[in-house]
């Protein structure tokens, strides 16, 4: 008699289960600040995950919670700009990490601070939208992040210098609280040799600091030289700041659909199912983090939104 | 879903055909016998809500409610009618998507938890009295949780083998503007059956083949003509009696283009932000997912429970919350609702049944509030 309520149709499948990684290697970045180099436990998920720049995943941490971090790059590199990640043969023979970089501000990244080499977590992904690099060919590629945003540019930032020659130029400009705080710093040398031209700003200066201070607007708006019509721009920072970097970029000339930026929001779900990452119409996990900034430009000045 | 809309449609040229209400038992006990967990109106807590029904007598016949904002009471009626009532504060969400389940459960395996699957074992659902706005709300959740980015596999399990069986209101409430949101008083579509009530019967509408199968053999016959046009006489007066109206033009661009209004300022001195808008509606799918520890530590389930874009906490980020202060969140809903629901979702998250009318302890009704930015646009 049941037959009549039995559902022919395949249910799919449970978002939910995050699989298990474990913390290969970690790279303590700037004060609060760390890179945990993921290698997913079962061999097989860890050679078959692929993740495009710009996109993140969900950390789990059983009991505690779970939290979205941006892939700040990770896989396996042949020639060009090597990643940063701290390897062996013997670690490269059990195959790529998946690396993310995490502040620690909440409780899901508090407990991972306290996890170690060798310690497992769950990771499901990736999610969202990436970084249009593809559309960004032939033109001058405008990176800007304040603090830890540069993390959701790292990723970017291999992609573009591992194929430098097909971009007119690529620069990062970059503010961060103080030059103790200037996130993946022994790295410049090696994206500077790759063409990558880099200014830095600091808030407050600290002896032995030749740099500017001030903020990263600021920068923008000395940018040389200067070609509105071919440049495209991405951005990531406190929302603050991406706010006023987008407003110095329009002043410059660019208009809404040359500028790509990538929020943050409370997420759950990760698949646009909680409702909590929502920016007016945008879902932040589904529609972005990236967004394009025609997207969302009424709304980002709204204050509560 | 569409299938069942189509279905409906082949269906609809059929005569609509009879049930007298002292056989209609014999539809519940079938219903039962098929393996159904029928889940119909019945009184709750001085409130018609949605619970296991075996019984007609369960019902709450003869019973109707009187709405209005900020204020649900239930009267006795004089003609003993079994479905002479609107929609009270549960919704037929709260079974398709549970106001709480375990979505995962982690279990201790060396040094790691392994994540898995927690089968839903919920039998199939029939639906008993599902109105006219209430279809089309589970036609909108549909498009939440059965998209082409991501389904969800409780809601599609229970969505799937759910028969539902509607009603067409007789009566409408005060706090009722379906008609002006484009999807009631009349089932139309998305049902395996409808029925209308008369006195003595129901007229019974056919929607899918697999509401034809369930009613094989059970004592239904063609209705007549009279009993027709008396169904018909039924449906219209509910029509009549919508007295509500929202103004849906341009809707989305008035509210995203007025984020700055006056409006909200004044909505936020009355809004206690309690959350019941958001638990009555029955769209509304918001909700957080946390881990719940076993006491000896063994498993830890992943928790989803129904959460409010009111709660202060749902805006968390990192030290602090986005939206602090009630203006912001009942911003955050309202705009939501009408507005950017339609870019998510291709459809309005609204429609028109009134609970967050009703329901809202201090009265606030979305409808004036739409009115008085339409009026005064900034």
């Amino acid at each position: 008699m049941s037959s009549a309520v039995t559902s022919g149709v395949a249910i799919a499948a449970n978002p939910w289960l995050a699989q298990p990684a474990r913390i290969a290697a970690l790279t303590q970045e700037v004060a609060g600040v760390a890179t945990y180099h993921l290698r997913f436990v079962d061999p097989e998920v860890n050679a078959a995950y692929r993740f495009r720049a710009g996109q993140f995943n969900m950390i789990y941490l059983p009991g505690v919670g779970e939290v979205a971090i941006g892939v700040s790059t990770g896989g396996v590199r042949t020639g060009g700009v090597a990643g940063p990640t701290p390897r062996t043969d013997a670690a490269a023979a059990e195959g790529p990490t998946w690396d993310h970089t995490v502040r620690v501000a909440g409780q899901v990244t508090t407990a991972l601070s306290r996890l170690g080499v060798g310690g497992t977590l769950g990771l499901r992904g990736p999610y969202g939208s990436v970084w249009p690099l593809d559309e960004f060919v032939g033109k001058d590629v405008l990176l800007v992040a304040g603090g830890t945003g540069l993390a959701s540019l790292r990723s970017a930032i291999y992609e573009l210098l591992n194929n430098r020659d097909r971009y007119a130029s690529v620069r990062l400009l970059y503010g961060a609280r103080s030059p103790d705080t200037l996130l993946y710093a022994s790295e410049y040398p090696a994206w500077i040799d790759a063409g990558m031209e880099i200014q830095t700003t600091v808030d407050r200066a600290a002896a032995g600091w030749t740099g500017p201070v001030g903020v990263v607007p600021q920068l923008q708006s000395r940018l040389r030289p200067w070609a509105p019509e071919r440049t495209a721009m991405i951005c990531c920072g406190p929302e603050v700041m991406i706010r006023f970097a987008v407003r110095a970029a329009l002043a410059r000339g660019l208009n809404e659909r040359q500028i790509w930026v990538s929020m943050e929001r409370n997420m759950q779900c990760a698949v646009g199912l909680c409702g909590h990452c929502q920016l007016g119409p945008q879902m932040i996990c589904k529609t972005g983090p990236v967004v394009r900034l025609d997207a969302i430009e009424p709304y980002l000045a709204v204050e509560g939104l | 879903m569409a299938d069942q809309a189509a279905t409906c449609e082949a269906f609809a040229a059929e005569l609509p055909r009879w049930i007298a209400k002292g056989d209609f038992q014999s539809l519940i006990d079938r219903l039962w016998e098929l393996g159904y967990r029928v889940i119909g109106p019945t009184i709750i807590q001085s409130a018609i809500g949605y619970d296991e029904l075996r019984r007609v007598d369960e019902l709450p016949r003869g019973w109707t409610e009187q709405q209005s904002a900020g204020s649900y009471r239930l009267v006795q009626r004089s003609d003993g009618a079994w479905f002479g009532f609107n929609v009270g504060p549960h919704s037929w969400k709260r079974y398709l998507f549970p106001p709480q389940s375990v979505v995962a459960r982690a279990e201790r395996q060396g040094d790691w938890w392994q994540l898995h699957d927690v089968p839903d074992d919920e039998p199939a659902f029939a639906f008993l009295g599902v109105r006219a706005c209430e279809l089309a709300a589970i036609a909108i959740q549909d498009r939440v949780f059965l998209n082409e980015h991501h389904t969800d596999p409780t809601y599609q399990r229970r969505r799937e083998r759910a028969l539902l069986i509607a009603v067409n209101c007789t009566q409408a409430a005060p706090t009722c503007f379906c008609t002006s949101m484009g999807t009631g008083p009349q089932c139309s579509a998305g049902f395996d059956l409808a029925i209308t009530e008369t006195a003595d019967g129901f007229t019974l509408e056919v929607g899918s083949e697999r509401g034809a199968a369930v009613i094989e053999g059970l004592p239904i016959r063609q209705a007549t003509a009279d009993e027709s046009a008396v169904a018909e006489t039924e449906r219209a007066r509910a029509e009549e009696q919508i007295s509500k109206r929202l103004d849906t033009t341009d809707i989305r661009n008035l509210l995203l283009g007025n984020l700055d209004h006056a409006r909200w300022d004044d909505v936020a001195r009355r809004c206690l932000s309690c959350t019941n808008c958001t638990l009555v509606c029955p769209t509304c799918f918001c909700h957080s997912v946390t881990d719940v520890t076993a006491l000896d530590d063994g498993s830890i389930d992943r928790v989803r429970q129904w959460d409010s874009c009111f709660n202060a906490q749902f805006s968390y980020i990192h030290g602090g919350v986005i939206r602090a202060d009630v203006r912001a969140r009942y911003r955050q809903w309202l705009t939501h609702k009408l507005a950017s629901w339609i870019d998510q979702f291709e459809t309005s998250g609204c429609v028109g049944c009134g609970r967050c009318i009703t329901w809202c302890p201090v009265g606030i009704d979305l409808t004036e509030e739409v009115a008085a930015i339409r009026e005064v646009p900034s």
